[in-house]
């Protein structure tokens, strides 16, 4: 049921990570990702997806899909159907699974972030509409297709499980909730496994709206950089196998770190701009701690927001300083949307996937672009790769519509 | 946690923009009209029920977060006002409230106008539409709107979707984060939804609005309803049909009663219906189908079916309700509220409402 909930013992359990599948613009799956964010390397390019021609900005981190996706249980007519975005989801959502090492059964929660779904399939549809309102060929699939509940079911028929749906929504917190939703699951005893995280495709609507915003940067992605301009948008989905430690060890599998930590707000300042002093990013950050029972001395390295705006960058400085106090002049802090771009619905999940590498791997998540410091920040950007010990790491997400979102994952050893 | 009460319901639908309006539509029974709805390009008539216009200017769109909004946010903060009265009168802003909004389209008013600009011109593509596309956008300013909102999400499903937002509201409670939370289910009605539901479902007829629940674990704060049961979540899959998992989720809730009322999702769309009309063709009592009269409000139609229920049970028409959410594409749930005022173990006898059969 879910409600009442079950009963639920003294102290929750401990909740680790057993899974990880990551899409991104540098490549597809934990290898390929993990090079290119340690060495920080942009993976931006011109727009191929959709006509830019008459917009301000013309780059966008893309991801290459492969020509045949990896054999599930799908039949060739629901691959025929899968889109973009829902591509992505299976290509992530195949790479968790695997790793591990889950057998099909019943009641393993889906709990999924997008800000978009099957948008693609959305925009086709108004254009036959609008364009060619006799014609009906194909519109009943895009119709259903379009929505991100039926690109969830495509997973649980994919990879042969059962289980609850749940799809957030939060804008770009979005990846972030659902990890966090997906940890409050299983510690509550609702689930003794959840798979969760976050996708977005490139699409020409969510392009468009960040341009008419003058959201997106004309010249180059420089989150915390004194000159930055904007974000650049990129495309991905990350997902991540949780599972109770007991269940875990009981099975005998690899744990790849611990979720320890999730913290959620509202921030109610503005639709599109956070509140300056990032009071709310704040307030996300304190709770996470308090849930992991940790505080600022204890972190080794936070996964920022940092989108490149003017705005989100400012506020979340601010919000990192008050957090961290003393500890932020030594605290490492890197923004990977200057390597990837930023994926929206995915980005809060790709970005705890990337803190998993770091702690699994002992390196800090390198920035390149990034030249001239803001001197509101007062804490140092990772501008170079370099190993680094690495047992804590927080990751924040902050959405359109204000909710924000804090991780944090500690290394398994 | 056991016991959670239902504190306020507000709702906006075809019947007009409260639950008293929403009752007295279902307690006549007839289906409200329809009216033709404009589609570009017009090759075939589109139909709808609209909501219609407030008698007066609701006095939340002077806020200046909700001047440029669309109407999902108008519904939604309409129903969000209503619900949260009996809240706002007792203890005002000292409560900490949750905000779910669960949507199905979600905000496709703005979305289909921004994206026909960036298809003439995206050059010219207003940049005021875009926010006001996101899923999130009905939460946002609603949270700004009520002020004590600390804790907020918006899910995305099936109308099923509607009782797992209860849920994650309930879940919120427990974990002592708020004090009450808002439930919401909202849709506004657009050409591009009727000409989509011609597409999957024709004889259904497209409408908008919002239906809010508040819950509370606090029986002072209970409007006479607690919620009893959620069942579990029984999805779709390739493997499970949706006449098995409407199947399952029936078997969750309890046997035919002949003075408890089953709340339904019946339409009068024989293919649609037949999944939920088999699971519970053992009910002989009561039985309530809004969207008979209301229409097929997605999301707004689910939480329809929770707050007529309930503003029925809380009038003492009957004990319990029974509610029967048999999504499109995701997943059946079901839902029981029970009449329950401090003190009062049972409620009888039973007074039923007009239109209800048998």
């Amino acid at each position: 049921m879910l409600f009442p909930f079950p009963p639920t013992s003294a102290a929750p359990p401990r909740v680790v990570i057993t899974g990880a599948g990551i899409v991104t613009a540098l490549g597809l799956g934990w290898k390929p990702n993990a090079e290119g964010f340690r060495l920080g390397r942009p993976a931006f390019r011109p727009v191929s997806l959709f006509d830019v021609s008459r917009q301000r900005v013309k780059t966008a981190a893309e991801v290459d899909l492969p020509d045949a996706l990896p054999p599930t249980g799908l039949s060739r007519r629901q691959l025929a159907r899968l889109d973009r975005a829902g591509k992505m989801l299976l290509l992530a959502a195949n790479e968790a699974w695997q790793q591990a090492g889950w057998k099909p059964v019943n009641d393993v929660p889906l709990v999924l972030g997008t800000t978009a779904g099957g948008m693609s399939l959305g925009e086709d549809y108004f254009r036959q509409a609008v364009q060619s309102p006799g014609r009906h060929r194909r519109q009943p699939t895009r119709a259903i297709h379009y929505q991100p509940q039926v690109q969830a079911r495509m997973v649980l028929d994919a990879l042969g499980f059962n289980g609850p749906i749940t799809i957030i929504s939060n804008a770009c917190a979005s990846g972030s909730n659902a990890i966090g939703h997906a940890w409050n699951l299983v510690r509550c005893g609702q689930a003794e496994r959840a798979l969760a995280g976050g996708y977005d495709a490139l699409s020409l609507l969510v392009f468009a709206g960040f341009d008419a915003l003058q959201a997106l940067s004309p010249t180059v992605c420089r989150p915390f950089d004194a000159r930055r301009d904007g974000l650049t948008l990129g495309e991905g989905a990350a997902l991540v196998a949780l599972e109770t430690l007991e269940h875990a060890q009981r099975r005998n599998a690899p744990i790849l770190g611990e979720l320890i930590g999730y913290g959620t707000t509202i921030d109610r300042h503005h639709l599109t701009q956070p509140q300056p002093e990032g009071n709310a990013a704040l307030t996300a950050m304190n709770l996470a701690c308090d849930a992991a029972r940790l505080g600022p001395k204890d972190v080794d390295y936070i996964n920022a927001h940092g989108t490149g705006t003017v705005l989100n960058d400012s506020s979340e400085a601010s919000a990192i300083s008050r957090w961290a106090g003393p500890r932020a002049a030594t605290l490492p802090v890197s923004s990977t949307k200057a390597s990837i771009g930023h994926l929206l619905g995915a980005a809060g999940a790709v970005e705890a996937v990337i803190c998993l590498m770091a702690l699994r791997e002992q390196w800090l998540p390198a920035q390149a672009a990034f030249e001239t410091p803001d001197p509101a920040c007062n804490f140092p950007i990772v501008r170079q790769p370099r190993d680094a010990q690495v047992k804590v790491a927080l990751s924040n997400s902050f959405g359109f519509g204000g909710v924000n979102a804090t991780l944090i994952l500690r290394r398994w050893a | 946690m056991s016991r959670i009460f239902v504190a306020g319901l507000g709702a906006v639908s075809p019947a007009g923009w409260n639950v008293a309006a929403l009752r007295a539509a279902l307690d006549r029974g007839e289906p409200l009209p329809v009216q033709p709805l404009e589609r570009p390009g017009g090759d075939k008539s589109l139909r709808a029920r609209l909501v219609p216009a407030p008698a007066t200017r609701p006095g939340f769109l002077a806020h200046p977060r909700l001047r440029r909004t669309s109407p999902i946010t108008h519904y939604t903060a309409a129903a969000a006002l209503d619900a949260v009265a009996g809240l706002r009168a007792l203890r005002a802003e000292k409560i900490r409230l949750g905000l779910v909004v669960c949507q199905q389209a979600g905000c496709v008013h703005y979305s289909c106008r921004f994206f026909d600009e960036v298809l003439k011109d995206p050059a010219t593509a207003s940049p005021l539409l875009f926010p006001e596309t996101v899923y999130a956008a009905p939460a946002s300013h609603v949270a700004a709107l009520l002020e004590n909102v600390t804790l907020a999400n918006t899910l995305v499903g099936d109308p099923a979707s509607f009782l797992q937002g209860a849920a994650l509201g309930i879940q919120w409670l427990e974990e002592n984060t708020v004090d009450a939370c808002l439930i919401i289910g909202a849709e506004e009605t657009n050409w591009i939804l009727a000409d989509a539901l011609w597409h999957l479902d024709r004889p259904a007829v497209i409408t908008g609005g919002a239906g809010a629940i508040c819950l509370s674990p606090d029986p002072a704060l209970s409007i006479g309803v607690a919620l009893e049961t959620i069942t579990d979540v029984h999805s779709y899959r390739a493997s499970t049909s949706r006449t098995q998992a409407a199947q399952a989720m029936r078997k969750q809730l309890p046997a035919s009663s002949t003075v408890e009322l089953l709340c339904d999702g019946l339409s009068d769309s024989p293919r649609t219906d037949a999944a939920e009309r088999a699971a519970w063709c053992d009910w002989t009592g009561p039985r309530l189908s809004p969207k008979r009269v209301l229409g097929e409000g997605l999301m707004a139609a689910a939480a329809w079916q929770c707050v007529a229920a309930c503003d029925l049970v809380s009038a003492e028409r009957f004990p319990a309700a029974n509610i029967s959410l048999v999504g499109s594409n995701q997943q059946a749930i079901g839902a029981r509220f029970r009449w329950s005022r401090p003190g009062i173990s049972d409620l009888s006898p039973v007074t039923r409402a007009g239109n209800i059969t048998p």
